[in-house]
């Protein structure tokens, strides 16, 4: 059990610092899909629900790990869909000038 | 296939995935490798979801797919709202992830209750705690954000002290529980006390300040699934919360900077005391104001023109008629760009989004570091719908509530031009002396209609 702890937190503290590398140099002007993108990423606690989900324990931990299964998927759905939409959108000028 | 090398796969495509959506991140930090960065975040996710749904653990699907199906008709519409409606989808958002990480550390209790040891137990009581005043709070933020709520902050006497006493309340239940695990009636009591908590913690806070709350609780959106990462042992989760997390205290810092505060003074702060304090004397003050036809001619006999966007022009829906503007105006040679505030709008890079769908291209674009050394060579700065961001105060009225909060030096420019409504003051309710400035020009209107009132006579005085 502590193991495992001391484990996670070696990965937390870790991915932590690359988070914070990695992320210091996105521009600006992407904050926005930038936060979105990382909302998709999170998204991936759906892998625990559905395991909850699935184990079909009891009752009230299917239904809970449905429902979680439910919001975190419209989350990595939508996250992914919204960010590519977005970066879609940011063009360079053309260098014709008219 | 025996269980364990099945396991050893899953773990393996977990690792995959982890890969993808570092270089997701790393891909995102510049707009020409952006989209490849999407691509390998949705891989990475694809690989961890049928990795998963291959666990041996699994039992019954009925449910899974049930979920998955409700989870994508309700997440494509949200994929799809209108850039204008971003901020208040992201804050939905949160509210969605913290609900699902609630919700699983909700289900381990119970499925673990009778063998959970007291660290089990903390780590437990501190993940469902963060999302459950997640989920609320982020509900809140949301609708305010859509308006359904108040966007001015609620304040009342003592609210620090209350707020503060019920996420007290939640701590002492969470700790008696970790002495006790037994006491499994205590459990939805702290459930309900964190949801509580998440209410009054952004009900007081205005829709100024979301940037940093909505940044705030992005990042607590990914503590918890980084803490529900520790309670399962799921590394993935730990990363990916990890990076969720990194990346909203990230912004909030970003935030907190460009409005020279501090978290705690966003958080308890409430703006609004500041804002009775700051109505003090009145006096008359002229101010200079001119028509479409003169702002027209002006901008047409213009070199260089910074445009200044803010909220007002998201509002205002004005984003459309200001790239007309910019059309017209680069089609005679002025040259135009954009000096964009980290907090301009009402989340990080809010206008930037907007504006690159109004198909304005993002080299055009100038965050608040590249734009202020050029306002002394810009012959116009032309202000939509922004307001504090540009108040000369912050740098010169130690008295101002905005006092050190950095500024787009607007008031460097040989003309300021200003499209506001009246001359209310702005959602602070800080009185803004740049409109009093005699190279100031007020455009008094509707930031839609007078722009494109102005793209008119742009287009009217070509062919004369």
């Amino acid at each position: 059990m502590t193991s495992n702890f001391i484990n996670s937190l070696y990965v937390f503290i870790l991915a932590g610092f690359i988070g914070f590398e990695v992320i210091r140099r996105v521009s600006p002007l992407l904050h926005t899909p930038l936060m979105s993108l990382t909302n998709a990423l999170d998204a991936i606690v759906v892998v625990a629900a559905i395991i909850i989900a699935g184990r079909h324990e009891s009752t009230l931990s299917t239904v809970l790990g449905s429902v979680a299964v439910a919001a975190s998927f419209s989350n990595m759905v939508g996250g992914f869909l919204i960010t590519d939409r977005m970066l879609r959108m940011f063009k360079l000028s053309r260098t014709k000038k008219p | 296939m025996n269980p364990l090398t099945a396991q050893q796969l899953i773990d393996f495509a977990y690792i995959v995935a982890v890969a993808l959506f570092i270089l997701a991140l790393k891909w995102l930090s510049s707009p020409a490798s952006a989209r490849r960065g999407v691509l390998a975040g949705e891989i990475g996710a694809v690989l961890a979801v049928v990795a998963t749904l291959c666990n041996y653990e699994i039992i019954q699907y009925k449910w899974i797919i049930v979920a998955l199906v409700v989870g994508a008709i309700v997440g494509i519409p949200l994929g799809m709202v209108h850039m204008t409606a971003v901020p208040q989808r992201t804050a939905l958002s949160h509210a969605f992830g913290a609900l699902a990480a609630a919700m699983i550390g909700i289900a381990e209790y119970y499925v673990r209750i009778p063998h959970l040891t007291k660290f089990d137990m903390l780590e437990i009581s501190l993940e469902v705690i963060i999302g459950s005043l997640t989920f609320t709070g982020s509900l809140i933020a949301a609708g305010k954000l859509q308006e359904v709520l108040p966007q001015r902050p609620i304040t009342y006497k003592g609210q620090n002290f209350v707020s503060l006493s019920v996420l007290g309340g939640a701590i002492v239940i969470a700790l008696w529980l970790i002495v006790h695990p037994e006491f499994s009636r205590l459990f939805p009591v702290m459930v309900g006390v964190s949801l509580v908590f998440g209410v009054l913690l952004v009900t007081p806070i205005g829709g100024a300040d979301m940037p940093t709350v909505i940044s705030l609780l992005n990042s607590y959106a990914g503590l918890s699934a980084a803490l529900l990462g520790f309670v399962l042992n799921n590394k993935v989760l730990v990363v990916a919360g990890a990076l969720d997390g990194s990346s909203g205290f990230i912004l909030s810092v970003i935030m907190c900077k460009a409005m020279n505060r501090s978290f705690t003074n966003v958080m308890f702060g409430a703006f609004g005391k500041v804002q009775v304090s700051a109505r003090g004397e009145k006096e008359e003050r002229t101010v200079h104001s001119a028509t479409p036809e003169e702002a027209a001619a002006i901008l047409a006999a213009a070199n260089s023109v910074i445009i200044v966007p803010g909220y007002g022009m998201a509002v205002a829906q004005a984003q459309h008629k200001v790239r007309e503007l910019y059309d017209a105006l680069s089609k005679r040679g002025v040259d135009v760009k954009f000096g964009i505030h980290p907090v301009a709008g009402r989340m990080p890079g809010h206008m930037n989004v907007l504006l690159a769908e109004a198909d304005i291209p993002y080299d055009r674009l100038m965050d608040m570091d590249a734009s202020n050394p050029e306002f002394p060579q810009t012959d116009v700065a032309l202000v939509i719908g922004a307001n504090d961001v540009t108040n000369p105060a912050a740098k010169t009225d130690q008295g101002s509530p905005i006092y050190g909060m950095p500024i787009l030096e607007v008031d460097k420019a040989r003309t300021v031009m200003v499209i506001k409504r009246s001359l209310s003051p702005g959602f602070a309710g800080i009185d803004n002396p740049l409109y009093y400035l005699d190279k100031t020009l007020m455009l008094f209107g509707d930031a839609k209609a007078f722009v494109g009132d102005i793209v008119r006579e742009l287009a009217g005085g070509e062919h004369t």
